[in-house]
């Protein structure tokens, strides 16, 4: 073994290993995260490459037509998918993140090489959730594209979900107890158990609940790659993939908090998408107005708050959104954005969807930002954001979005929302606000309506 | 090479690091990061591409080859959404000529 190739494979390691956590670093702040990504991504192109230089090594050709063909299909995919379907492409990546570490630790099980006691367990562990986060990954990504529909559930789902799990790890350590020996049947029973396990895992969870669910399976990937790290010997997987296992498991936190739930709250209630919960309907009428009417109020006010959910994507009405932002800046009005935790499919999602638009981040506020702004706003408006201004939020106990931390667009002088017709939100509850005697129904498509204000608000 | 209570720092320093370096993350970057923590992961790619490299059966290498296909899409994926995203994000001082 030439000593020279394992230092520079060692040294590209550690470089990769610093990179990562300083690029993650910059990825915490909007000025510099940018350079943040890049950094890391020169980690991992230099880890790569010196990668082929491990002595002792054989089927180059397949390993480079393996990294060609998984590179240039997520490549060409990553570039062309659209901003609005980012969270399952994410999930997607991720799953694929899982997979790849539950392949290393299959070939190493099947090659059943001599390996200590502990390494060997953490193989069998990293090989469990690894496989768990790929199958649970693509039940994530298939539901937020639409593919699978509905969630399957029934009575004592839990038992059965906690019953698999028992049986796997069981298998897991018979492996690791009959170590030495050919346990080639097991191992590939543990596989399939584990890829059952993700799937009945997942496939309760409702939609809404899935960006916990996908912050939870990049933890859990980032677990799974540091224990595969402990197989190999290889420090720069442990130290990337316990980072990304701790960060990820707080980020998962914080996506939680934001939406008021605990994660077993979501793991194991099935709500997400229940919806349906028709609340009696809340008294008074929704008031319609017309575009003509908005601008003059809109370009009239002092201060105006946009509050945008995921129905303004959906309408892709951002770029509308935005000029209409510009024309009344341009009259003098202040206007400021606000956004909730849990716009969008994603926590962060909206940003990402409002900085396409151009719009730029220091005009964008959060709910504890700007919430006690809003009593100083002339105008709120609401565009295809509907569960977090619900003031039944605050209010009433037996709503199923009691608790939840909302925008406080009600206390705005004027509340305006652009809506495309009656109807409650994601959750299935009646929105209040749109009955108070302040707010005005601006019905119709997000982007014409949008447009038809920023023609009116030029011409005052 | 590295072994027994070496790993164990080893793990938990990361932890506390991974913990810390996001912890003051705003709400706004939650998206990108996670996509960006997704795509640090991708080191997995490393380790596929040794078990590919130390693979002899065609079982072994078969699966070492869908490890490798499915890390190169995690790295290559995870960089690429992650890089589109941040990219967009600007601050209203930093775009003196606006397009509009």
């Amino acid at each position: 073994m030439p000593i020279g190739a394992q230092t520079l494979i060692q040294a590209s390691y550690f470089i990769a290993a610093a990179l990562f956590i300083f690029g993650l670093k910059r990825m915490s702040s909007p000025v510099t995260a940018r350079g943040g990504i890049v950094w890391a991504g020169v980690g991992m192109l230099v880890a790569t490459l010196i990668t082929f230089l491990w002595p002792d090594m054989h089927n180059y050709v397949l390993m480079t037509a393996a990294i060609a063909i998984g590179g240039i299909v997520a490549w060409i995919s990553g570039k062309r998918v659209a901003m609005t379907n980012m969270p399952q492409m994410i999930a997607l990546y991720n799953g694929m993140g899982g997979g790849a570490a539950g392949a290393i630790a299959a070939v190493e099980l099947f090659a059943g090489e001599a390996h200590g006691v502990a390494q060997l367990s953490l193989g069998v562990l990293g090989g469990i959730i690894g496989a768990v986060s790929f199958a649970g990954s693509l039940i994530a990504f298939g539901k937020l594209q639409g593919l699978i529909k509905r969630s399957f559930r029934f009575r004592g789902q839990n038992y059965v979900n906690l019953a698999v799990l028992v049986v796997t790890v069981l298998v897991g350590a018979i492996i690791v107890l009959h170590r030495g020996e050919n346990m080639s049947g097991h191992v590939t029973g543990l596989f399939i158990l584990a890829l059952v396990l993700g799937f009945t895992m997942t496939l309760p969870i409702g939609g809404a609940d899935m960006p916990v669910v996908i912050s939870l399976y990049n933890a859990l990937t980032g677990l799974a790659v540091a224990f595969e790290g402990f197989v190999l010997d290889n420090a720069a997987m442990i130290i990337a993939g316990t980072v990304v296992g701790s960060a990820g498991t707080l980020l998962t936190q914080l996506m939680a908090r934001a939406m008021n739930r605990s994660l077993a709250n979501v793991l194991f209630s099935g709500f997400g998408d229940t919806g349906g919960a028709a609340a009696s309907g809340p008294a008074g009428t929704m008031k319609p107005i017309d575009a003509p009417d908005v601008a003059v109020m809109l370009g009239f006010s002092q201060k105006v708050i946009i509050v945008p959910g995921y129905g303004m994507a959906v309408a892709q009405a951002q770029h509308k959104v935005w000029e209409l932002a510009q024309a009344l800046i341009a009259r003098g009005v202040t206007v400021k954005f606000a956004i909730h935790p849990v716009a969008g499919r994603m926590p962060g999602h909206m940003n990402v969807l409002l900085a396409e638009a151009g719009v730029p981040y220091d005009l964008i506020y959060d709910e504890a930002e700007i919430n006690s702004e809003f009593e100083t706003a002339d105008v709120a408006l609401i565009i295809g954001a509907n569960d977090v201004v619900n003031p039944v939020a605050r209010t009433d106990k037996s709503s199923p979005i009691y608790g939840m931390p909302i925008l406080n667009a009600d206390k705005a002088k004027n509340v305006i929302v652009i809506k495309r017709g009656q109807g409650a939100g994601f959750s299935g509850v009646e929105n209040a606000l749109f009955y108070l005697d302040h707010t005005r129904m601006l019905y119709g498509d997000g982007q014409a309506k949008v447009a038809e204000l920023v023609q009116a608000v030029k011409q005052l | 090479m590295i072994d027994g209570f070496i790993a164990l720092y080893i793990f938990m320093l990361a932890a506390f690091t991974g913990y810390e370096v996001i912890s003051r993350v705003p709400v706004i970057l939650h998206t990108p990061l996670m996509s960006g923590s997704n795509f640090v992961h991708g080191i997995v790619l490393v380790g596929a591409m040794v078990a590919m490299g130390r693979a002899n059966t065609p079982l072994e290498i078969a699966i070492a080859f869908v490890g490798v296909v499915l890390a190169a899409g995690n790295a290559v994926g995870g960089y690429v959404v992650t890089e589109r995203m941040l990219e967009m994000f600007k601050s209203s001082k930093a775009q003196p000529k606006a397009k509009h």
